[in-house]
């Protein structure tokens, strides 16, 4: 038990980090531009792949520098050339061009890399166990995971709390106007702001590549929970991101552990449940199956009765 | 359609479509374009009602098709009770329970997401997509696991003595259906309340001074929406005989918006010819190339960029140049941008194709067939070539631009003018 709890913790940190490196851009353009970017998560993906075929040619290594600033260069041309065209026509226009854009990666990526999912494999010096803990290994990979969405994390801060740049974001998060009033160059700061989210989401793509599978699906399905993350952390709030992507995190990895469902709880009481009672299924499924639910039921839940979020200080 | 004064032209434009869709089989009679225009029908019905919310009452959903979906389940599980209770229901009225279910689903999620608008009611509807979608793989009791729910449309009671076993017959029940809620759904845009979703969509904040609540308003077209949708999947469940736990996923959602928009939110005929086409394309495009979504993705993306009204928008900037007899004053111009827009669409897909060829269809070897041209997709030439195409095709349509433009403007001027007269 003390077992699945450290491990599942241990992981659940890492998911909920990972969460984080790409829900910190996408709450930072969502803020700033009123942009939400349905293809964040496919920079996500673009980033693992890249990575991919660059360690084919010179390894895991250049790959991780390489593959973020390719991504986030794309992610500043996006903006620079599609977005700014769209605006003019409305936020449903953005939301919708970044929707049609998620469609085509995902298209070009299974027309280049395949349907099935490619060989990422960590790189050698880290391919050994960490520490070993009640006879269960734990890769130093995903420690080393820990520690850069972690350091990232931190970079991340300083720079938005400490440095002049971070300043003129955060003032531009709030009142983009009176930031261009006072002569600084807003739709530079987007662009900017834009590409360095995209190239974060491409960092956590390279560094979850190896460790899970990278393959074309793998936007699709992580997209829908970044969204739940930023909302419930709260718009342009980066703490909240924070708070609810390790929450997020560790609700899904402990569920997933879990294998109880409704009925094994009733036996004792002498309630016995099958798949034939009123409900049938509902009863006989065990947390574990019901962990992919989790996210949408809490983001329904806080769109409902707290739309600012757990750290936002306006509505969604 | 709105200057349409004349009742009887007015009759007169549902006359003839009907009586285009009982011809259309004897015109196309082949088994595969039978199949193809019963796919056609439901597709309209369901980017019809998606377009009640997107385009009439402005909130863009990101999970329609749980409602397309649900209406499906709904209808298979019906037919299959009534089959095995020989219950004296024939076929053609089971859409509508598919619609009652939709409107069900709608009315329990549409409670929840319409107390928002804009990007939170997109998210939300996101959600409740993605719950739903889960929910189909525990539920396998309702959703059938894997293989889905599996029915029999030839069970039901005889209706004037049809069995639906045909597709001809299919495809009249189909058509009927179709005919009857394009009708249901234009005539809802007429009412005041669909003036209402129009008043919401444009201006929310004026709408509520009026005195309108905007929520209920929108939760209204979210019901009327999911209630046609339901018929969409209801018939589609009696087109194919088998529901699936894919319908109700984020990929039939986004379709349905793909669609949707190519065709034009901004008109009622938008997302008919959106239906019509992506179908068509759909079926036509996957035989002759594996990257037809690629092409799909790109068109939408183009539309949303440059033509947000879609392709009726194109199509009716025309219509007051073709009422005033000025339109041919266009042709030159447009003879002209022809070339250069056909030479960066066959430039574009020839990048394509040769680069799906040498990416997905490597073993094949390099020489390839587009059309009638053979090439060798390695070939420094070829690819010189295409590129040179796509170039001097964009760079032409640059030059030109400004010419059909005011080529345009002057045309609509004329236009204006004699209709000032």
């Amino acid at each position: 038990m003390l077992e699945l709890i450290i491990f599942s913790t241990l992981n659940g940190l890492l998911y909920g980090l990972l969460l984080f490196l790409l829900a910190s851009g996408l709450t930072l353009i969502f803020s700033m531009m009123g942009v939400l970017n349905f293809a964040h998560a496919s920079f996500y993906m673009l980033g693992a792949y890249f990575g991919f075929q660059i360690s084919l040619y010179v390894g895991f290594w250049p790959g991780l520098i390489l593959a973020p600033l390719l991504v986030g260069g794309i992610g500043a041309l996006v903006e620079r050339y599609g977005l700014r065209t769209v605006h003019k026509h409305g936020h449903v226009a953005e939301l919708l061009f970044t929707f049609g854009l998620a469609f085509m990666i995902e298209e070009l990526v299974q027309m280049v890399w395949g349907k099935v999912p490619v060989d990422y494999r960590v790189p050698d010096l880290l391919n050994f166990s960490a520490f070993t803990l009640f006879s269960t290994t734990y890769p130093a990979f995903r420690m080393f995971m820990l520690i850069t969405s972690v350091v990232v994390f931190l970079g991340l801060l300083l720079l938005l709390t400490r440095t002049r740049v971070g300043l003129i974001i955060r003032a531009a998060l709030t009142h983009p106007n009176m930031v261009g009033m006072l002569g600084h160059n807003v739709p530079l700061v987007f662009m900017l702001v834009f590409g360095v989210g995209c190239g974060l989401a491409a960092l956590a793509g390279v560094i979850a590549g190896p460790a899970l599978v990278t393959q074309p699906a793998m936007a699709a399905s992580l997209g829908p929970i970044l969204f739940v993350v930023v909302v419930v952390g709260g718009l342009g709030s980066l703490q909240g991101a924070f708070i609810a992507a390790l929450l997020i995190g560790l609700v899904q990895t402990f569920a997933v552990a879990i294998n109880v469902s409704v009925a094994d709880v009733l036996a004792p009481l002498g309630i016995t449940l099958t798949r034939d009672s009123i409900g049938g299924d509902l009863w006989m499924a065990t947390v574990a199956q019901v962990a992919p639910i989790i996210p949408y039921l809490l983001l329904v839940l806080v769109l409902i009765f707290r739309p600012k979020g757990l750290m936002g200080y306006r509505e969604t | 359609m709105s200057e349409i004064v004349n009742k009887n032209g007015y009759w007169m434009q549902w006359v003839l479509a009907a009586l285009t869709l009982i011809a259309l089989p004897y015109v196309f009679s082949s088994g595969a374009s039978l199949t193809m225009m019963c796919l056609m029908g439901f597709a309209i019905i369901f980017s019809l009602s998606y377009n009640m919310l997107l385009g009439q009452t402005g909130i863009l959903s990101f999970g329609h098709a749980v409602y397309y979906g649900m209406g499906g389940f709904m209808t298979a599980h019906a037919l299959n009770v009534i089959a095995a209770g020989k219950l004296p229901i024939p076929l053609p009225v089971m859409p509508l329970i598919g619609g009652l279910a939709g409107l069900f689903f709608a009315m329990l999620f549409g409670w929840v997401s319409t107390k928002r608008a804009g990007t939170a009611f997109s998210m939300i509807s996101l959600g409740i997509g993605e719950l739903v979608a889960a929910c189909s793989l525990i539920l396998r009791g309702f959703f059938g696991g894997e293989g889905g729910i599996s029915t029999s449309r030839t069970e039901t009671m005889k209706f004037f003595g049809m069995n639906f076993g045909p597709q001809i017959q299919v495809y009249y029940l189909i058509a009927a259906w179709c005919l009857v809620c394009i009708a249901a759904m234009y005539l809802f845009t007429r009412t005041p309340l669909g003036r209402m979703c129009n008043a919401v969509r444009d201006n929310p904040e004026r709408a509520e001074f009026v005195g309108y609540s905007t929520q209920m308003v929108r939760f209204i077209a979210f019901c009327a929406s999911g209630f046609f949708a339901g018929v969409a999947g209801g018939l589609s469940a009696i087109h194919y005989e088998i529901v699936t736990s894919s319908v109700i996923g984020a990929g039939p959602s986004g379709y349905v918006l793909l669609m949707s928009y190519i065709g034009g939110v901004s008109f009622f005929i938008g997302p008919i010819i959106g239906a019509v086409l992506m179908t068509a394309l759909q079926i036509s495009l996957s035989d002759y190339t594996g990257a037809w979504m690629l092409y799909v993705g790109l068109m939408f993306v183009m539309v949303v960029m440059f033509a947000p009204g879609g392709l009726a928008g194109l199509l009716l900037m025309h219509k007051p140049m073709l009422m005033r007899g000025t339109l041919r004053r266009l042709l030159p111009a447009y003879g002209l941008a022809v070339v250069p827009v056909l030479m960066v669409t066959a430039g574009g897909v020839l990048v394509v194709e040769t680069c799906y060829h040498l990416l997905v269809k490597s073993s094949e070897g390099t020489t390839m067939n587009v059309l009638w041209l053979q090439y060798d997709a390695k070939s420094p030439w070829a690819w010189s070539a295409i590129v040179a195409l796509f170039v001097a095709g964009g760079m032409a349509l640059r030059k030109l631009s400004p010419f059909v433009a005011e080529a345009f403007h002057d045309a609509v001027k004329q236009a204006q003018s004699k209709g000032a007269q």
